[in-house]
């Protein structure tokens, strides 16, 4: 039992801050913003020189091998900068997938290019009708040739808009499988568009977009295991890059709280707002104990131990973390709704987070099934 | 960064478990786990028995009788108590007041208190709130003044909880009327039984006898029994209020009450199948327990943190606020799993030696009136929002 981040971890910490604080003012990431690609190519070359994006991948198909808490440190850093380069969609979602079911051709073909940061990939595992439910799949994936004929619609896609190559999930005459699809494959529509937080997504149509025999990722019809398990990495990403950003709202409130006068005296020096600031850091601190814990339970193969862990960190973030982004623009008073003022750019990083990868509804629920299903306990009453 | 507890931890605590199989009292365990009153002689036998193993206070100084025990192998020993049915130590003496006695007492107060307090042969009481003195405790008024060898003490304490299990009560004071109010306040050891002290209960709204208000009428307290130095009792007050909040987190008695409740919302039936799978009331459980996780982990970081900005006292707030919500939401849940037998008055039931027929489930009996006793967790231990001051002020700088 240890919360203490490695000394490595510390390094690479101190380094991926200090990078961002250079590369990452507002003005430099509102022009990353308004360029072609919607991110700064800069942060990103200097992302995959950092090894940034070998971190999750195994040491034989050229990764560093590291763990969902060496991604956590990382993802707290993009939250506390508001990066929006495609991190989370390239190399844990995407690259998750070719990592845990992919053959060692595939992690060949498909993660070199995204370790070196020249591909980037994107999952595409939801649909307009299925809300967050990962196993509501209505693509198809008929035989045809040597291959497969694809078909379907997939929704907010994350870094959809910019990926080169789509992991797509699809139903067979087996089950829901997965298969690599390449962004610029006839009969793929590819609609791009920006999230809330400013991040890239895209909207996707397949009408018999055509794939080889070895564009199917693991087992015919056993990928769903294999995308929940993708999914709460991707959970638990985000839950981190919430708590980075929620560290920044709480920073920023407590510094405005000590600076703005009012009645002739710092607004802070009120009890009414005292008590509500503290809530902020209660709730940060409580939060951030059920991040590291996801994060340390999201590489487990133990779907229940695993699914309990990230819902309840997903969960929690989801509303209190939205409760936290709300108080701090209500204690911020008329500055805190303006677009100039940074916070309600967190604010929305801390919104999205909730709707991504299922919400905390969604997650209570799938927590209180698990909990549900437990044994009785030994207690006097069950006996 | 790692979850998983290591071999050395795991084997520590198969070695709690063999200690509570062996030790503790199946009579006690069933009370516990069944809500009913305990007794002293069921307190005393406990910790006599946790005395006989050297475990009775942990957080001691190891050459005072302290373990020595890492965070961890504490958040073990407290979990598996609980989750046994062992009674909590009745704090005010192993948790409160010996720690103040081991770093500013006198040898002789060492060596007259510490023993007799660590095997149960005397229990403690704490009398720091006043009638008029709740929040605002450095306004309290009792007077000691000192008259040759001893203290003459004279007014009143409130709210002494299991003031008629003990001996002994330590007491603030004030014996400096001129000096500004935190100046003049000093700690006092007080025999009960002593001439001029007089204990009355208070029924609490659940219909129970737990604290109680004790009268001070020209008490002589030897001079020796004053704790440290005259006048600086508030220093001592403040280093055991943050003991006393650290307690009150209560990770291990919610994770074990948590476990019942869940026995009890599968017992339950709603709409034909068992209450735990009723989605409005799941959702409620599951976001208890989610809190839980988080009180849990909260704990353990901060406690395994090394340094940090902030001092342990103040963080200890954080968790004192939660932990105290947490403990009265677990009663509220118990309360409404049980439904309309959650009405029923039936106090006699609490007694472990009732023969009457319980109304409804033997679990239901005490949950209203365990609700309606929860409502003090977040007022005692200094208020919540006492807490909250403390944490604006001292971790935030506001």
């Amino acid at each position: 039992m240890d919360f203490a981040l490695t000394e490595e971890q510390q390094l690479f910490s101190d380094a991926l801050r200090k990078m961002l604080e250079a590369e990452y003012s507002q003005s430099q990431r509102a022009a990353a913003l308004d360029s072609d690609n919607g991110y700064s190519d800069a942060v990103w070359q200097q992302m995959a020189e950092m090894g940034l994006m070998a971190l999750p991948f195994p040491e034989a198909a050229g990764g560093l091998g590291g763990t969902a808490s060496d991604t956590m440190v990382a993802a707290i850093e993009f939250g506390r900068s508001l990066s929006v380069e495609p991190f989370l969609a390239s190399v844990v979602l995407g690259g998750g997938a070719v990592r845990l079911a992919g053959s060692a051709e595939q992690h060949e073909s498909l993660l070199t290019g995204v370790i070196a940061g020249e591909r980037k990939l994107a999952a595409a595992f939801l649909e307009p009708q299925a809300r967050h439910d990962l196993g509501d799949v209505e693509t198809t994936a008929e035989a045809a040739g040597d291959g497969y004929s694809l078909s379907g619609r997939k929704a907010v896609v994350l870094g959809g808009d910019c990926a080169d190559t789509f992991i797509v999930s699809a139903k067979t005459g087996e089950g829901i499988s997965l298969f690599s699809v390449d962004a610029g494959a006839p009969g793929l529509d590819v609609r791009g568009y920006k999230l809330v937080d400013g991040r890239g997504a895209a909207e996707l149509e397949l009408g018999g977009v055509a794939v080889s025999a070895d564009a199917l990722i693991g087992k015919d019809g056993g990928a769903l295991p294999v995308i929940e398990h993708v999914c709460d990495l991707a959970a638990s990403a985000l839950c981190a890059e919430a708590i980075g950003a929620i560290e920044m709202i709480n920073e920023m409130t407590l510094e405005y709280l000590k600076t703005r006068q009012q009645f002739g005296r710092p607004i802070g020096s009120f009890q009414a707002l005292q008590h509500r600031a503290v809530d902020l850091f209660l709730e940060y601190e409580h939060a951030k104990s059920l991040v590291f814990v996801a994060a340390m339970s999201a590489d487990s193969a133990d779907a229940a131990a695993r699914g309990r862990a990230v819902s309840a960190a997903k969960s929690y973030i989801g509303t209190r973390g939205r409760e936290v982004a709300k108080e701090a623009v209500q204690l911020h008073g008329g500055i805190g709704v303006t677009g100039e003022y940074q916070l309600g750019d967190y604010v929305k990083r801390v919104l999205v987070a909730d709707m991504l990868f299922g919400d905390a509804d969604h997650h209570l629920e799938r927590f209180g099934r698990i909990s549900a299903s437990s044994p009785a306990g030994a207690s006097v009453w069950a006996q | 960064m790692d979850l998983a507890f290591t071999p050395e931890e795991d084997a520590f605590r198969a070695e709690v478990r063999a200690f509570l199989d062996a030790e503790l009292p199946r009579d006690i365990a069933d009370k516990m786990h069944k809500a009913k009153r305990l007794t002293k002689d069921d307190c005393y036998r406990w910790q006599n028995a946790l005395y006989h193993r050297g475990w009775v206070s942990p957080l001691w100084p190891v050459e005072y009788g302290g373990t020595g025990w890492t965070p961890v192998q504490h958040q073990i020993f407290d979990e598996e108590c609980f989750a046994a049915g062992a009674p909590r130590v009745i704090p005010f003496g192993i948790n409160l007041v010996g720690p103040v006695i081991i770093q500013f007492g006198s040898d002789y107060l060492k060596e007259r208190f510490l023993k007799p307090m660590q095997s149960g042969e005397e229990f403690w009481c704490q009398g720091f709130s006043e009638p008029g003195s709740g929040s605002d405790l450095a306004s309290l008024k009792t007077k000691a003044v000192l008259e040759g060898d001893h203290y003459v003490v004279n007014g009143q304490k409130t709210w002494t909880t299991l003031g008629h299990f003990a001996d002994w009560i330590f007491l603030l004071v004030r014996t400096d009327t001129e000096a500004k109010q935190q100046m003049g306040i000093s700690m006092l050891l007080v025999d009960l039984a002593s001439e001029g002290v007089e204990m009355r209960p208070i029924v609490t709204m659940d219909g129970d006898h737990h604290v109680n208000e004790v009268f001070l009428d020209n008490v002589k307290v030897p001079a020796a029994h004053l704790v440290g130095e005259e006048n600086k009792g508030w220093d001592y007050a403040k280093f055991l209020l943050v003991n006393e909040r650290m307690g009150i987190a209560s990770v291990g008695q919610s994770k074990s009450e948590l476990e019942l409740l869940k026995d009890v919302a599968r017992l339950e039936r709603k709409n034909g199948r068992p209450l735990i799978e009723d989605p409005l009331y799941q959702a409620k459980l599951s976001r208890l327990e989610i809190d839980l996780m988080a009180l849990e982990y909260t704990n353990l970081r901060m406690l395994t943190s090394k340094g940090g900005k902030a001092s342990v006292g103040a963080l200890s707030s954080y968790l004192k606020i939660r932990g105290s919500e947490l403990q009265q939401t677990i009663m509220e849940l118990t309360m409404e799993a049980v439904g309309p037998y959650a009405a029923p008055w039936v106090p006699q039931a609490n007694d472990a030696d009732w023969n009457g027929m319980p109304v409804g489930p033997e679990y239901a009996s005490a949950s209203t009136s365990r609700f309606l006793d929860r409502r003090k967790t977040t007022i005692y231990g200094g208020s919540n929002e006492i807490q909250k001051n403390i944490i604006a002020k001292h971790i935030l700088n506001l």
